[in-house]
């Protein structure tokens, strides 16, 4: 069974924002879209290294800011001509409080 | 015998359920019905239509005096029931009534929220919940007067709609950036604003409510910014909560509605929960439909059958103000897994939005043409595949079964007398007709010849492809080069249309130009957000989210992640005071590398993003602020040490360096602007490559501009010679402020010059001493809201989310 870990309320992100949990193992974003969506991605560009949670969000994606190349939150895919993926964690949100899911947050990149 | 059936609570969802009972087993139960409003059950949503005064109570009466006495049901109307005695099975109300039960029905509906801020007690204060709020309303209206209404969801819009009806003037108070942003995504929240001031309703978004004042009643609302409205009554319609607390005293299982099971029955089976006082499933539902669906169940279960269960269902909402046409139902978010398709009119002031998955529609947002409403609903709830009309599913059901609409054919299938242009009344015979004759091919031609599309521009799409009907191939659209997949409109347009239209928010732009996404894309927000930001000085509410992160966090992030603070150094001039303020920093914050940069300041390099706020407070506390190293914005002002120096120095070069850096810093612009100013034509400060250069010669000062040494290297052209400082100063900044206004994003000084042309430049700000005037005030508006420091604001706490982690995991606590 999955272990959830509450770790903030929605409204501690901004709208198209991104805030980071850290963890032992790096920081994971946690972004909310216009619509309030809430996604969960490694903060790591595979390109090179860029801080995700910095990024321009947009729809569902994110545009890292050091060299523009554009994640989809639900996937973690590179869009368009970039090659390359990030973590993706599962996360839920109920009555406004995120939750994460435990194993996620302890052993991010393990 | 029969059997005893008790409803506490007499609103839709057990009327409906009694119709029901009584439909399939008449006579099975003798029913007492207990009220605390004191009549018969009425449409609760009508309630609006009766406050509009477009309908009496009587016509939105579901069940009159003789239906109780027909079904032969004791009703007792203004009787609360105060307590429940399972173990005896006997209700009780307030005035001491009592009735035993076999069966228990409670369905007390919700309570409205009502935000405990001071004040909220006052005479004065109402909610919106049942009749007796309209008629407080309807009697304040009497007396005209303010009124505030808290709240922009469905409940506030509906009363402020009813308010002004009757003739008060009213105030929206909504707490989100947009209304309605539970039912609508911001496009549509933005037409429906418009809508409400369009007829006369003031509404204040992000508006947070700080206190209530007033001596016997309530005289003014006070926001947390320090706005005060003054006002007459307020209604608060902040939402609703589940009416449950009579479940929790009677010792039943309650979360935030009554816990019942699918079949209505709460934690004891005698008792059922009914309407908005039920969870069900996890969920209290707060619309008629589920309600409906609920009091079936609890009808079928009451006749015995108890195969029936409650199914989650979705739920469509609609507002009902007259001449206002919404429509919004199931999930709009956005996802990797969906697809939208956006359909924008902004002449008719439409707006369609439809979330596919799977080629199935989950979401709707309908404004302003709503028929197809419940089409599309009827489609999301049924999971139909839609992709064989997936061309025109948009356009509705009218559209599907026939030919497939081609917008090319539409147009060509126009009559000639076809207005096409509504700004200047332009016929599509007059259009063709001068393509024609004139052999015109593009669309500047058509706007010179006929005007179609020159005023406002949103006939635009209708003229290219009559262009493209009548010229066919030979018609090229692309001369215009979008700025970005989310628009057909250049930068161009968008400036243009942004002043023509008012168009003063992302929402808006997007909206009236039809922007085919629905919340834009890292190239074009940014634009936006600057284009605003120019054009509407003091209006326009900066988005910090359409910002690239050093213009949010207000460093520069470099390759790691960490940031680099660059504080000014005006006009390269500092002292021991901050060169000891920046070395402590340095030291205080492990800051890894210092070093002096190519515009005469320092760079403090491999700051922590969690430190910055340390960083800027020591520095702030120095009395430096931001050097703006990362803004597309006023950068440096490089000097020479000039006259006051220099053997050489003809003018005070450091001083007008100093004052055109205190003039300009803070102003944003379409890119960076670099200045720099020479004491003499040895140009020691290397004017003569800058955005804009001063060379101080023997009788006065030498204003180029336009160069570039950096992916182009260019020298500058001599704009002007001014023979005072004062001249000088008012040329540079009258130049910057027709940048600001007629650049593209991210264009440069030196592009933006070779677009527009020099003779252009120098009619606005040098030959014509107005137009220069106005200009140069234009600008000094504009920064009386752009001199704040940001690392002040910062560290006084503004954003403070940027900085901090959200949360924090320890090491785990050793592995099982
Ligand atoms: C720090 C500095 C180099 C240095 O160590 O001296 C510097 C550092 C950067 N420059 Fe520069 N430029 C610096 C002076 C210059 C100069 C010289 C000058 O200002 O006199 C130029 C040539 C003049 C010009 O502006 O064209 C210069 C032309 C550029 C360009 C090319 C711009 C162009 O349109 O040609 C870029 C790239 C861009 O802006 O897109 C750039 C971009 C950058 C960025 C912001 C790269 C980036 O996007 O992250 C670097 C940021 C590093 C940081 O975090 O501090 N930097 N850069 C200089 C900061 C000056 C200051 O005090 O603010
Ligand atoms: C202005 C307005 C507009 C609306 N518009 C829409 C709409 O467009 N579409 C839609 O689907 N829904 C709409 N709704 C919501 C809809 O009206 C409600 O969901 C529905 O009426 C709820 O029915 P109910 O039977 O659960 O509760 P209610 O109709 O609220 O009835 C509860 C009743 O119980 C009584 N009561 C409470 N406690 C006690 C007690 N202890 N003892 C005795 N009696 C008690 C109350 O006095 C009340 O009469 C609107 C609501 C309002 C107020
Ligand atoms: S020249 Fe400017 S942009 Fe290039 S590496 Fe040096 S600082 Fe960075
Ligand atoms: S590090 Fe993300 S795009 Fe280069």
């Amino acid at each position: 069974m999955t272990d959830w870990i509450e770790i903030g309320d929605i409204n501690a992100i901004p709208r198209r924002g991104a805030r980071c949990v850290n963890t032992p193992s790096g920081k994971i974003a946690v972004f909310r879209t216009q619509e309030d969506q809430v996604f969960a991605i490694e903060n790591r560009c595979p390109h090179k290294h860029g801080p995700l949670s910095e990024g321009i969000v947009h729809g569902a994606s994110v545009t890292c800011p050091l060299h523009n190349w554009v994640f989809d939150l639900a996937t973690g895919q590179a869009q368009g001509a970039d090659e390359g993926s990030v973590r993706t964690y599962p996360i839920d949100v109920i009555d406004g409080r995120i939750f994460m899911a435990a194993e996620a947050a302890l052993v991010a990149a393990e | 015998m029969t059997e005893k059936l008790v409803i506490i609570g007499n609103g839709m969802a057990p009327g409906r359920a009694l119709e029901k009972l009584f439909e399939t087993d008449p006579g099975r139960y003798s029913v007492t019905i207990f009220n605390a409003e004191p009549r018969v059950n009425y449409d609760r949503i009508m309630l609006s239509p009766v406050l509009s005064g477009e309908k009496s109570f009587e016509d939105i009466i579901i069940h009159g005096d003789a239906w109780y006495i027909e079904h032969e049901i004791m009703l007792y109307k203004g009787h609360k029931v105060v307590e429940i005695d399972r173990e005896n099975r006997i209700v009780r109300s307030e005035q001491g009534a009592m009735a035993e039960y076999d069966k228990l029905i409670i369905a007390t509906g919700s309570v409205p929220f009502i935000i405990p801020v001071p004040g909220h007690k006052l005479a004065g204060v109402l909610s919106y919940r049942d009749l007796d709020d309209v008629h407080a309303m309807m009697l304040a209206a009497k007396a005209r007067g303010h009124a505030v209404v808290i709240g922009g969801g469905l409940l506030g819009l509906e009363a402020a709609a009813g308010l002004i009806n009757q003739g008060m003037s009213v105030t929206v108070l909504h707490i989100a950036p947009t209304l309605m942003e539970r039912q609508l995504d911001p496009a549509a929240g933005y037409l429906l604003q418009k809508e409400l001031e369009r007829r006369g309703i003031e509404v204040i978004t992000k508006a947070n409510t700080k206190e209530i004042t007033g001596t016997d009643r309530v005289e003014a609302v006070h926001l947390d910014d320090g706005t005060i409205i003054k006002a007459d009554i307020v209604v608060m319609a902040v939402g609703i909560r589940p009416n449950s607390g009579l479940g929790k005293e009677a010792g039943l299982a309650v979360n935030r509605g009554i816990v019942v099971n699918d079949q209505m029955q709460t934690s004891d089976p005698a008792i059922y929960a009914l309407g908005e006082c039920a969870e069900v499933g996890g969920m209290c539902y707060g619309l008629v439909a589920p309600l409906y669906q609920q009091a079936n169940i609890v009808a079928a279960h009451l006749g015995g059958d108890h195969g029936a269960a409650f199914v989650p269902q979705h739920t469509a909402t609609r507002l009902k103000v007259t001449g206002i046409d919404l429509y919004s139902a199931g999930d709009f978010g956005e996802g990797e897994d969906r697809e939208e398709i956006v359909l924008r009119d902004a002449n008719a002031g439409v707006y369609k939005r439809l979330i596919l998955k799977d080629d199935k529609i989950i979401g709707a947002v309908l404004y302003g043409e709503t028929a197809d409403g419940p089409w599309f609903f009827d489609m999301l709830k049924n999971k139909t595949d839609t992709r064989e009309m997936r061309d025109t599913l948009i356009f509705g059901q009218a559209y599907q079964g026939g030919s497939p609409l081609d917008p090319m054919a539409a147009v060509a299938a126009l009559p000639d007398e076809a207005e096409i242009c509504g700004c200047n009344g332009v016929c599509k015979g007059k259009i063709t007709g001068a393509i024609t004759a004139k052999g015109l091919t593009t669309l500047d031609g058509v706007r010179a010849h006929t005007k179609a599309s020159a005023s406002c521009g949103s006939c635009t799409g209708l003229v290219e492809q009559l262009l493209h009907a009548t010229l066919g191939d030979a018609y090229n659209p692309a001369a215009v080069q979008p700025m970005c997949p989310c628009t057909e409109y250049g930068h161009d347009d968008v400036r243009r249309l942004i002043i023509a239209k008012g168009l003063k928010s992302i929402p808006a732009v997007m909206q009236e130009l039809e922007w085919k996404t629905s919340c834009g894309c890292a190239k074009c927000r940014p634009a936006l957000n600057y284009y605003l930001v120019a054009d509407w000085p003091g209006e326009y509410e900066d988005d910090g989210q359409s910002r690239f992160i050093n213009e949010r966090v207000h460093a520069n992030i470099q390759k790691d992640g960490t940031y680099s603070v660059v504080p000014r150094m005006w006009g390269g001039m500092t002292n021991p005071k901050e060169l000891r303020a920046i070395a402590d920093v340095a030291d205080k914050f492990q800051i890894p590398a210092v070093k002096v940069t190519g515009g005469q300041r320092i760079d403090l390099l491999g700051v922590k993003k969690e430190d910055l706020p340390g960083v800027w407070a020591d520095l702030n506390a120095a009395g430096m602020v931001s050097g703006a190293a990362y803004a597309k914005g006023l950068r440096t002002v490089k000097t020479c040490v000039g006259s006051d120096w220099c053997r050489f120095g003809t003018q005070d070069s450091t001083g007008l360096g100093i004052r055109l850096e205190k003039f300009m810093w803070g102003a944003w612009t379409p890119a960076k602007v670099k200045l720099a100013v020479s004491g003499c034509p040895r140009n020691c400060a290397e004017a003569t490559c800058k955005d804009i250069g001063v060379v101080c010669v023997d009788s006065g000062y030498d204003i180029h501009f336009a160069g570039a040494a950096g992916l182009d290297i260019k020298p500058t052209e001599l704009l002007c010679h001014a023979d005072t400082e004062d001249e000088a100063l008012e040329i540079i900044v009258a130049l910057t402020q027709l940048y600001r206004e007629q650049a593209r994003y991210l264009e440069r000084i030196y592009k933006w010059a070779k677009r527009v042309g020099t003779p252009s430049i120098l009619a606005n700000v040098v030959t014509d001493r107005d137009k220069r005037r106005a200009y140069y005030e234009r600008f000094v508006y504009a920064q009386t809201f752009a001199q704040i420091d940001p690392w002040e604001e910062r560290v006084n706490g503004k954003d403070a989310h940027e900085f901090a982690a959200m949360a924090e995991f320890g090491m785990p606590v050793a592995a099982e």
